[in-house]
């Protein structure tokens, strides 16, 4: 209260016109608006456009007459033909059930992980925190080729189980630091409380520390499940045939067959791809982008 | 192999401890015990997913192209006599820096500008622009390659309506520079944005109070209040993505697939072209390796800075 009195008592004399400054704020927020609305248009332009071309028969694709902006004679033939034929929905199956696997499994895996080294100091925790750290910072383009040596030796050579085995690298490491953040921010009067009921280190973690760090669990549920559903090097290059491929290599290599573009069929299929990430951030944007930035900014 | 390595050394002390008679032993004995056992799977993922194929990979890069004998750094030394080998290093620096010059600038923007909007309209703004970090980017691509596609481009068509001539988007070497950088912008640009976010709301009002108080215009605010509050998180931000961005596949991949004649080839791509494509899984090991010392350095400035941001915060 006292410091806004002094602030407008100071400001009144050095800014003689307070009328301009309002017109300047006018004029500013009017320039933020048209910003906004340039950087929307821009960014909007891409999935916009594949709903128009989604909704267009492969003729009028093909003619170059009128505008390609817009749809003429909107169908939805192309969705129902990627639902009824082809492979699609094999990928979108393949899809989920590995986007499931992985998610559950580095759920379980970071909580248990962030749990002892958040709480159960023991020899070289510390080291191990670093090192989950950097760990992350392995990008999956650095060690594609020996995984794929060692995929195709443990047998699993184009196997959707493959992509089990490997989205783990990219999810578990980012998914145990944010857990370790959200389980170190627990007051330890909580353990201790629960220490004096009686209470051993699993029911701790089971009864206290998942409840309690629910947004965070949510936050890496959300990380692990975008960098599943999205990879797209290790699917490339591990899974040949149509009955194991994900949507990521699926819709190209299925629908691109020599110089022949379906793109009415792969703008369907890549939106309908794109709509469960879209779907789970509509709703669940701010709990997957408090702990991103907690992540990083709170370390 | 690391993976048994890395899994005995931190038990050590576990199991070597005496079977202590005091109840405080034991607990502590239980309690490292336990928590080892509940960070097994993390080093068993670690060890056995990223620590043993490092090495393997470093073992694979020092064989023969059918992988029968032993050549030492003979595919590095092939690498480095390649012209082609020296455009993908240039490439991908000049792709990587380029882009995240561009996704900084732009999330700085807009950051700015949606924190000084209402509270309420600001999260569907937000939301929006989001929407391009939100779709996985092997999706996103496809829609970018069919805008730029050869006779049909929507590009091409906006550009015949004001009377310019149309552009060879992925045809061209320039060009196709440019469309790569330009759709790892678009998709990159909103990360940033919600970093600096974040960041911005971090800073007290008190600090642009007292600047106020003092007659600091908008641009010394800027100056001398959000950016040193920001430092830390711009370069952490900036860090991230120039590794991520460095080591970027997918938009590559689909938009050129390397080329016209290699001139978009970065290293992940050519590493896969090398390596997956033409088979020779030794030299294409030695490409992605090619980009570990970088990315090691961009990783300890990252790593340093996110220490000292969690060292001031906990202060």
């Amino acid at each position: 209260m006292s410091t806004a009195a002094t602030v407008t008592g100071a400001g009144v004399p050095a800014y003689q016109k307070v009328g301009s400054i309002s017109r300047e704020r006018r004029w500013a927020m009017i320039g933020a608006y048209v910003a906004l609305a340039v950087f929307v248009v821009f960014f909007l332009v891409p999935p916009f456009y594949m709903l128009i071309t989604s909704l267009k028969s492969s003729g009028e694709i093909a003619s170059l007459k009128g505008s390609p902006w817009i749809v003429h004679e909107p169908t939805l033939e192309n969705y129902r033909e990627l639902l009824t034929e082809g492979n699609y929905t094999t990928f979108f199956l393949n899809s989920v059930i590995v986007t499931l696997c992985t998610v559950a499994i580095t759920m379980v895996v970071s909580i248990l992980a962030a749990f002892a080294l958040a709480r159960m100091r023991f020899w070289g925790s510390q080291m191990l925190a670093t090192g989950v750290f950097l760990t992350y910072l392995v990008p999956d383009t650095l060690l594609f080729i020996p995984l794929f040596q060692i995929v195709g030796k443990l047998g699993l050579y184009n196997n959707l189980w493959s992509m089990v085995l490997v989205f783990p690298t990219l999810t578990v490491p980012f998914a145990t630091w944010i857990m370790i953040g959200y389980f170190a921010s627990i007051p330890k009067e909580l353990d201790e409380a629960a220490l004096i009921d009686g209470a051993n280190h699993l029911q701790m973690l089971w009864k206290i520390f998942i409840p309690v760090a629910l947004p965070g669990i949510l936050a890496a549920t959300i990380f692990a499940f975008t960098v599943s559903w999205g990879s797209f090097i290790y699917p490339m290059a591990y899974l040949v045939s149509s009955e194991q491929m994900v949507l990521t290599v699926g819709i190209v290599s299925d629908l691109i067959r020599g110089d022949t573009f379906q793109w009415g069929k792969i703008m369907a299929g890549a939106l309908l791809a794109a709509l469960p990430p879209l779907l789970v951030y509509a709703f669940l944007m701010d709990y997957y982008i408090a702990g991103l930035t907690a992540g990083a900014t709170k370390g | 192999m690391a993976d048994g390595n890395v899994v005995t050394a931190p038990g050590v002390p576990a199991a070597v401890a005496p079977p202590a008679k005091g109840t405080l032993h034991k607990l502590a004995r239980r309690r490292s015990t336990l928590a080892f056992v509940m960070t097994l799977p993390l080093l068993a993922v670690i060890g056995g997913l990223v620590v043993y194929p490092f090495f393997y990979a470093i073992y694979l890069s020092m064989l023969n192209k059918r992988m029968t004998r032993f050549v030492g750094l003979d595919n590095f030394s092939f690498l480095l006599t390649r012209d082609t080998f020296w455009m993908v290093v240039w490439q991908s620096v000049i792709f990587a820096v380029s882009a995240v010059i561009a996704k900084a600038i732009i999330g700085f923007i807009l950051a700015h500008v949606l924190h000084a909007l209402p509270t309420k309209g600001q999260r569907k703004w937000r939301g929006m622009l989001l929407v391009p970090w939100v779709i996985p980017p092997a999706i996103s691509t496809l829609a970018w390659w069919w805008m730029f596609d050869p006779s049909y481009s929507a590009f091409n068509w906006l550009l015949m309506t004001v009377g310019a001539p149309p552009v060879p988007w992925l045809g061209d070497p320039g060009w196709a520079k440019f469309a790569v950088i330009l759709v790892n912008v678009w998709y990159g640009a909103p990360f940033f944005m919600i970093m600096y976010l974040a960041a911005l709301k971090s800073v007290p009002d008190q600090l642009y109070e007292a600047a106020a108080i003092d007659g600091a215009t908008g641009i010394q605010k800027l100056r001398y209040v959000t950016l040193p509050m920001m430092r830390n998180i711009i370069s952490i931000t900036v860090l991230f993505s120039l590794i991520v961005t460095f080591a970027n596949f997918d938009i590559v991949r689909i938009l050129t697939n390397g080329g016209p004649q290699d001139k978009t080839q970065v290293f992940a791509t050519y590493a896969f072209q090398v390596g997956i494509q033409s088979g020779d899984i030794p030299l294409g090991a030695s490409v992605s390796l090619f980009m570990f010392p970088l990315l090691a350095i961009f990783a300890i400035f990252v790593l340093r800075g996110v220490t000292r941001r969690s060292k001031e915060m906990g202060a």
